[in-house]
């Protein structure tokens, strides 16, 4: 249980996940934030209407899927490193992931490195697509991951 | 004697905004700090601040302290003493102090104490070798002197601080192979938690040291499950090799010069211990003397910058200051500070601050 270990459940992952039809129409965000805290600037730093207006700070953010373009730009906003991208379109049988990194080293473009499922454990090797910087004064980078399609939902995190 | 309009006491969060907002105004303000560097716990932050951005939601808390810090320093109206510490608190309102080691007085007109919080420690056989370190320690070692604290740490306390300091030892290279909570439920906000165990760190709830064990200093912990009584289960110690223990279990409210000024004060657990009776503009039972951020009662941050803003336009309000900006400013601020309190994370502190306002009525 997210409150007793730090990992959600797998009906939270369900239900922040974007439809069906929306993964198959290309890359998407998903917000693994379960705990209404006051915090916001996932909203206010989305430019494409993804986020819908909060009513109150601490309530969770809701979203318009099909806004979302897969930009990225929440990923670095969010001060709780709780939001990633999926593009199940990829290839066939490989999918990207997008997440945040704020550890050293920094991987090498085209290395491979492990992937970490939310409990830190090592599922699968993943490839380094690409890395780039959340922003000016950010020291926060973003790193595109080719993962096994089957562990796109699960790939959370990088053993570098 | 120096004379001051404005004294603010701590240059943290809370002390920063305190002096903006009144020099803001239009107020003079004499800013002190006993540290040779202002902006308190933030310059030790080094994780984006939730929020919104009125409290610099998104940014990093050294980068809150640097933009601070700059704009204190760069105004007219502000005075900044730093290595200076308050000793006492006198009859007539007048502060004695040691600035860089020399005695000197102050009446100021108002005084604003923002002068924070100190850690919690936890008693167990050999809570003394060295090794065992409070999570405000092992901060400054990695992020203000850029020192390892150790090698292997096993962290006590999974709230905020506990868990944003394990992050911080895994960003400088140290292995954290366990964060042990004597509640049955994390306390930190849950994707703080989320993050430092996809990096592989366990988080055992129900759970605490019983004892530490070395010769020269830490070399072992000895840790086990808790029941509802919060006695240890036999047959579950567990004996854990790690060279530092760091322990992150709660703050206590600084108000020895609440205290000495004869503020009313009231025992709050909610809020962390004593705390003073205030009114909505943070001003306590004596006249003029305002409070900011931990020293209140513990809270985030960015509540502390809110008071903060909220105590220094009333103080320079109250000295006869007050541009046009002022009301809207303080109903902005309370705005805010009612915003960040009202979610299902603030309950705690709204219960302290209810039962706080079921005491004496200040006016």
């Amino acid at each position: 249980m997210l409150s007793k270990t730090g990992v959600p459940t797998d009906d939270q992952i369900e239900a922040v996940k974007p439809s069906k039809e929306r993964l198959a129409k290309g890359p998407v965000v998903i917000v693994e934030c379960f705990q209404e805290i006051p915090c916001d600037p996932c909203y206010t730093a989305c430019k494409q209407g993804g986020f819908l207006p909060f009513e109150d700070i601490n309530d969770l953010p809701e979203m318009d899927f099909e806004k979302c373009n897969g930009c990225g730009v929440c990923i670095g906003a969010c001060p709780g490193l709780a939001i990633f991208i999926v593009d199940e379109t990829y290839s066939d049988d490989e999918a990207l992931v997008i997440i945040p990194w704020e550890f050293v080293p920094v991987p090498e473009e085209g290395s491979t490195v492990k992937g970490l499922n939310r409990e830190g454990e090592a599922v699968a090797e993943v490839k380094v697509k690409k890395v780039r910087s959340a922003g000016k004064n950010k020291n926060t980078n973003l790193i595109t991951l080719i993962v096994p399609k089957e562990f796109a939902h699960e790939i959370r995190s990088i053993e570098v | 004697m120096n004379k001051a309009e404005i004294l603010v006491i701590g240059s943290g969060p809370a002390g920063l905004k305190a002096s903006l907002s009144a020099a803001e105004q239009g107020a003079g303000v004499a800013l002190l700090e006993r540290d040779s560097f202002l902006g308190g716990q933030l310059v030790k932050q080094t994780h984006m601040f939730f929020g919104s951005k009125e409290q610099y939601a998104s940014e990093r808390g050294f980068k809150i302290a640097e933009k601070l810090n700059l704009e204190a320093e760069e105004h007219p109206n502000i005075k900044i003493l730093k290595d200076a510490t308050v000793l006492g608190y006198y009859e007539e309102g007048i502060v004695s102090l040691e600035v860089k080691g020399k005695f000197a007085t102050i009446k100021p007109a108002a005084i604003i104490i923002a002068t924070g919080a100190q850690e919690n420690t936890l008693m167990f056989p050999n809570c003394d070798l060295p090794g065992i370190y409070g999570a405000g320690a092992v901060q400054t070692l990695m992020n203000v002197y850029g020192v390892l604290p150790g090698k292997r740490v096993a962290m006590v306390g999974a709230g905020n601080i506990g868990v944003i300091v394990s992050y911080q030892l895994l960003q400088a290279g140290v292995e954290v192979p366990v964060i042990i909570e004597a509640m049955p439920h994390i306390g930190a906000y849950h994707v703080h938690a989320s993050k430092v165990r996809r990096m592989g760190v366990p988080i055992y709830t129900s759970h605490t040291v019983l004892s530490a064990h070395g010769s020269e200093s830490l070399e072992k912990i000895t840790m086990a499950e808790i029941d509802q009584d919060r006695n240890p289960v036999t047959g579950t110690e567990k004996d854990l090799e790690v060279d530092v223990l760091c322990i992150a279990v709660g703050l206590t409210p600084l108000t020895e010069i609440l205290f000495q000024a004869g503020c009313k004060m009231a025992y709050i657990p909610e809020l962390g211990g004593h705390v003073p009776l205030r009114s909505d503009n943070l001003e306590t039972s004596v006249p003029n003397i305002f409070v900011a951020g931990d020293v209140g009662g513990i809270e985030e941050a960015s509540a502390a910058m809110v008071e903060g803003s909220i105590a220094g336009l009333t103080a320079a309000f109250n000295l006869g200051y007050g541009k046009e900006s002022y009301a809207g400013l303080l109903a902005a601020a309370k705005r805010e500070l009612d915003h960040l309190r009202r979610g299902p994370v603030g309950e705690k502190i709204r219960i302290g601050l209810e039962s706080l306002s079921s005491f004496v009525e200040v006016k």
